[in-house]
């Protein structure tokens, strides 16, 4: 009974982490959109510690407590901070339309949801329905990535593909060993602060974090 | 298990359905009242609107046709038809077995299709705008609300109301995601469906914004009645049709007469509460620009496939 | 213990050239680190030729042939690079384009890239193997915008958004592995190693693996710069500085596609099919086609050699797709010749572009009468890199055509066709840069000649000789990846 009341802790966990997803696809204001992306990472952060709780696998809640500091706490406040130093405008401009992207990303969800399925046959744990949101995730952050014009939405984008990468890891397998979820970890931490000093350097050069601007090296020049 | 009782449940919630629903509608325009510090007009000032507008006139345009004068009849029957089939009060209802979901949205579709109609038929401008803007909006919810219905219908294995709302009633369904979804999707279709704010402004006759109001603007006197009691009907049963699919607990199982009396008990407190929550979202919003409202219907679309996807997925 | 020296070295040396900063000793501190990381490689190459591949830290380190072969010359291109580096840097300094925090940063991020290489290499976890694949890409992204200049931050930006993009997919691959090798080999880290996984792949489940495979194959390959994938790698070459381009094509592209072979050898193994193989000859011929048609558009001299290393990298890509005992060894070969030649060429085109002040090819011309060393190096340097017979990347090419004939004789023509258009290519675009008269805006400057040297006459002698230790290296690389 209790297995059953985590897996349906778990997959109501799937289902927020799919909706902050869609969320952040929907949003045009940035600091609600950084916003959002804490969420997201709490979500994960819960998810993970009751997977951790489900499976006992203790090292999951070292990555749970990686992920909330990481995730919820630090990335979020050095975005807030960026975007407040920066005097980022509220609202971002998007190439496609939103109910549009809305539409893709269920497809997405819907082709993650195939891709996965041999995965789904074989797996004997409880949270390998979720690997298909997983997956979905990570494809929604990519499609955040390829709709918005804006640097530090490409950015969030980023760093929510890495969170569903990491719900990826916890849903297949109940997390990747620790010295591979800590090396992970690392190469954000890093990436977070390059992005941050990218950030200063777009906006000094450019006078603005819109990407579209940086157009100069294509190939039809 | 008599025929009769049956028949006198079906008789006590059509009247229960006709009489209410007024109430219901005073309800939410009072605590809405309420919520903007006004002062309200009391639950009953619909019934007093609705005898008023029966005793005037009935004032037709020239070139009014049978559509026009049709119209207002077709609508307050399929209300009333709608309204004897949905498990309100009891799930042991003479029609009940009837009540296959699809066909409940066709049969509102149908109404609103002959609304639209009749708001085209005297061929005055916001009767047309009014049409356009209705058929827009219904583009959006009608998948919405399909979307939603199948995640429930999934989840009920059927999309007969009936076997739906006993499988919720009975089974420990636990925490759901994708009725979560469909939950969060069908609020956002009812708010339009009954042409609220975001989406309508029951209460304005600003021609650049109202939508509902500028279809029935050539309807006067009984005619004008019989739409506004079909409106506030509607309204009441897209409630209680979310009541059935979300929150079936305590509906009679039975024809037992105790049981009904707690049925209509819980009922009425459900209402209260949902109105309560209706009338919180809508003093939280602005209303929205008309092309805004393809992503706030968009939203509960998503919502819906959501909930379809998910059911699929994670359940 | 030579291996945990070879790996630590560029490590402390990053820090230590962090804190040393821009000394005047500093550039021959890397020079000198480079050379002990050098010398660590060979001690550990010799090593592994003695005694066969080395399992060590708890199974954490893994060496084989294949993966020595690949630190011995990733330590020593890093090292000719440090060499080059000295003069070129100092002399852009002179220049104004970079200034005392930036060569902190360059001479620290340079060692921490060569650090974050040779753990790809070494290592025997894949996850490990993934983290220090982002570590190089986050190393050198800000040394690409080194130079600030907008076009410079588009490239860095770029190469930041779509490689991290890319490198995504490779952990979900990863991801997927491990859920394979899990079921067999048992939770923990001792299912994503890779001494574990190559002994049980005939047993890992196919249909997985081959759905890891497709996102390895987008995640690496974006590294390799495979095409579709390879837009960020033309501008990141072109806008950073050329020692970063050197070591960008000569290593790092050649070290993700060791990860990519890696994971291609288990996943055969799985399905027991050429289904990876197939993908990685799919991705090879559309490279090699569409980057030497790309070499004849090009207008700047480093874009137009990243270029060509995209069709390098697509026909060692194939060659390894190809599979076969004279495919691999053809394609072992031929990232040898392609890193040597390919980084000597850009040690000379870092010279011309100085001594033009410009990387425009239009503008560049005169080499040979204005600086005979420049001019010679890199004519030959060009046509090594195009395949003409004296050269080292001649004899690759032609183990790789010949296997190819022999297996998949309707896919030669592509091959053909690509060859000799990146030769036109190559060949004019160099031969106007070469000739002609000395432009009045060249200045000629001292070029750092050693190394360039060192390369050639490498690239040259390999063409004849193939030194008995190498070609056993080759061979047991072979039967390794079989």
């Amino acid at each position: 009974m209790k297995l059953q009341l985590m897996a349906q802790v778990n997959s109501f966990m799937a289902a927020l982490v799919l909706i902050a997803a869609f969320a952040m696809l929907a949003q045009r204001k940035i600091k609600s959109l950084v916003a959002l992306f804490a969420w997201q990472g709490l979500f994960l952060s819960i998810n993970t510690a009751v997977v951790g709780l489900v499976a006992a696998k203790h090292h999951l809640y070292i990555s749970s407590l990686l992920t909330l500091s990481l995730k919820v706490i630090l990335l979020p406040y050095i975005l807030h901070v960026l975007v407040a130093r920066l005097k980022i405008r509220n609202e971002i401009e998007t190439i496609v339309n939103i109910p549009t992207t809305m539409l893709i990303g269920i497809a997405i969800v819907i082709f993650s949801y195939h891709l996965t399925a041999p995965v789904r046959e074989m797996s004997t744990l409880i949270t390998r329905s979720t690997l298909a949101v997983a997956l979905a995730s990570v494809m929604i952050g990519l499609l955040m990535m390829i709709t918005r014009k804006h640097a530090v939405t490409q950015i969030i984008g980023f760093l929510a593909m890495e969170n569903g990468l990491f719900f990826a890891a916890t849903s297949a397998t109940y997390g990747m060993p620790l010295v591979v979820e800590l090396g992970v970890a690392l190469d954000v931490l890093i990436a977070a602060f390059i992005f941050g000093i990218f950030f200063f350097q777009i906006s000094t050069t450019f006078d603005s974090l819109n990407v579209e601007q940086m157009k100069n090296l294509r190939e039809d020049n | 298990m008599k025929p009769l009782r049956y028949i006198l449940i079906e008789i006590l919630q059509v009247f229960i359905v006709i009489a209410v629903a007024p109430a219901f509608s005073g309800w939410v325009d009072m605590l809405k009242c309420w919520s903007q510090g006004r002062t309200s007009a009391g639950v009953l000032q619909p019934y007093r609107d609705i005898a008023k507008l029966f005793v005037k006139n009935v004032v037709l345009a020239h070139n009014a046709s049978w559509i026009f004068r049709f119209t207002p009849y077709l609508v307050f029957g399929t209300c009333v038809v709608v309204g004897s089939v949905i498990p309100i009060i009891s799930m042991n209802l003479f029609l009940a077995s009837s009540a296959d979901i699809i066909v409940l949205i066709a049969v509102f579709a149908t109404a609103r299709f002959f609304t639209a109609l009749a708001g085209m038929d005297i061929g005055t401008a916001f009767g047309g705008m009014g049409s356009s803007r209705e058929m827009m909006i219904a583009s959006l919810t009608e998948p919405a609300i399909l979307m939603a219905i199948f995640t429930v219908s999934l989840a009920g294995r059927s999309t007969s109301l009936l076997h739906i709302v006993h499988a919720f009633a009975s089974g420990a369904l636990g925490l759901r995601p994708s009725i979560v979804f469909a939950s969060t999707a069908f609020i956002l279709v009812v708010i339009a469906e009954a042409g609220r704010i975001p989406v309508d402004n029951p209460s304005t006759h600003l021609e650049l914004t109202m939508i509902h109001e500028a279809m029935i603007l050539e309807y006067s006197g009984r005619h004008l009645a019989l739409i506004q009691w079909g409106s506030m009907i509607r309204f009441f049963l897209f409630v209680t049709l979310g009541i059935a699919c979300f929150l079936p607990w305590g509906i009679a199982a039975t024809d037992n007469a105790g049981e009904v009396a707690i049925s209509v008990f819980l009922m009425v407190i459900k209402l209260g509460v949902i109105g309560v929550v209706l009338v919180l979202i809508e003093t939280g919003l602005a209303k929205m620009r008309l092309f805004r409202l393809t992503e706030f219907l968009g939203a509960a679309f998503l919502m819906a496939t959501l909930g379809v996807i998910s059911s699929i997925i994670l359940e | 213990m030579t291996l945990l020296v070879l790996i630590i070295t560029p490590f402390v040396l990053a820090l230590v050239l962090a804190f040393i900063g821009d000394r005047r000793f500093a550039p021959e501190v890397n020079i000198l680190g480079s050379f002990l990381t050098f010398m660590a490689s060979v001690a550990l190459a010799l090593d592994v030729y003695r005694y066969g591949p080395i399992i060590a830290g708890g199974k954490f380190f893994f060496v084989d042939a294949f993966s020595v072969y690949l630190s011995v010359l990733t330590a020593f291109v890093s090292m000719t690079t440090a060499v080059f580096s000295r003069r070129y840097m100092q002399r852009e300094r002179e220049h104004g384009r970079v200034g005392h925090v930036h060569m902190r940063f360059y001479h620290a991020m340079f060692q921490m890239f060569t650090f974050a290489m040779l753990l790809c290499l070494l290592t025997n976890n894949i996850g490990v193997l993934w983290i220090a694949m982002e570590l190089a890409t986050l190393s050198t992204v800000l040394l690409v915008s080194l130079y600030r200049t907008p076009n410079a931050i588009e490239a860095a930006w770029k190469y930041f958004i779509l490689c991290g993009v890319g490198i995504a997919q490779a952990l979900f691959g990863t991801v997927l592995l491990y859920f394979a090798a899990e079921k067999i080999i048992g939770e923990g880290g001792e299912a994503l190693l890779w001494t574990n996984l190559i002994e049980v792949s005939g047993r890992l489940e196919p249909t997985i693996l081959s759905l890891a495979f497709v996102f390895l194959v987008v995640g690496y390959g974006t590294k390799v710069g495979l095409v579709p994938l390879h837009n960020w790698l033309p501008d990141a070459h072109s806008e950073g500085p050329t020692p970063i381009s050197a070591v960008l094509s000569g290593l790092l592209l050649n070290v993700a596609l060791y990860a990519l072979v890696r994971c291609k050898v288990l996943v055969d193994g799985s399905t027991h099919t050429h289904y990876a193989g197939n993908i990685m000859m799919g991705f090879g011929i559309i490279s090699i086609l569409v980057a030497s048609f790309s070499i004849f558009r090009q207008k700047d001299i480093k874009r137009m050699f990243s270029y060509s290393s995209i069709e390098h990298m697509g026909i060692a890509t194939f060659a390894f797709g190809l599979g076969g005992s004279i495919a691999t060894f053809g394609a072992l070969l031929h990232m040898l010749m392609h890193s040597l030649t390919k980084s000597s060429i850009f040690f000379t085109v870092g010279h011309a572009c100085q001594m033009h002040r410009t990387q425009e090819i239009a503008k560049i011309k005169g080499l040979f009468k204005g600086d005979s060393f420049v001019g010679w190096t890199l004519m030959l340097g060009a046509m090594a890199i195009a395949g003409m017979p004296p050269f080292g990347i001649f004899t690759s090419e032609f183990l790789i055509f010949t296997a190819a004939i022999k297996d998949v004789p309707l896919l030669t023509p592509f091959i053909l066709i690509g060859l000799g258009v990146a030769f036109a290519g190559l060949l004019r675009k160099v031969q106007y840069m070469v000739s002609g008269d000395v432009p009045s805006y060249s200045k000629p400057l001292p070029a750092a000649r050693t190394p360039v040297i060192l390369h050639m006459v490498l690239v040259l002698i390999l063409a004849f000789y193939m030194p008995n230790f190498l070609n056993k290296w080759f061979q047991t690389a072979v039967e390794l990846l079989r």
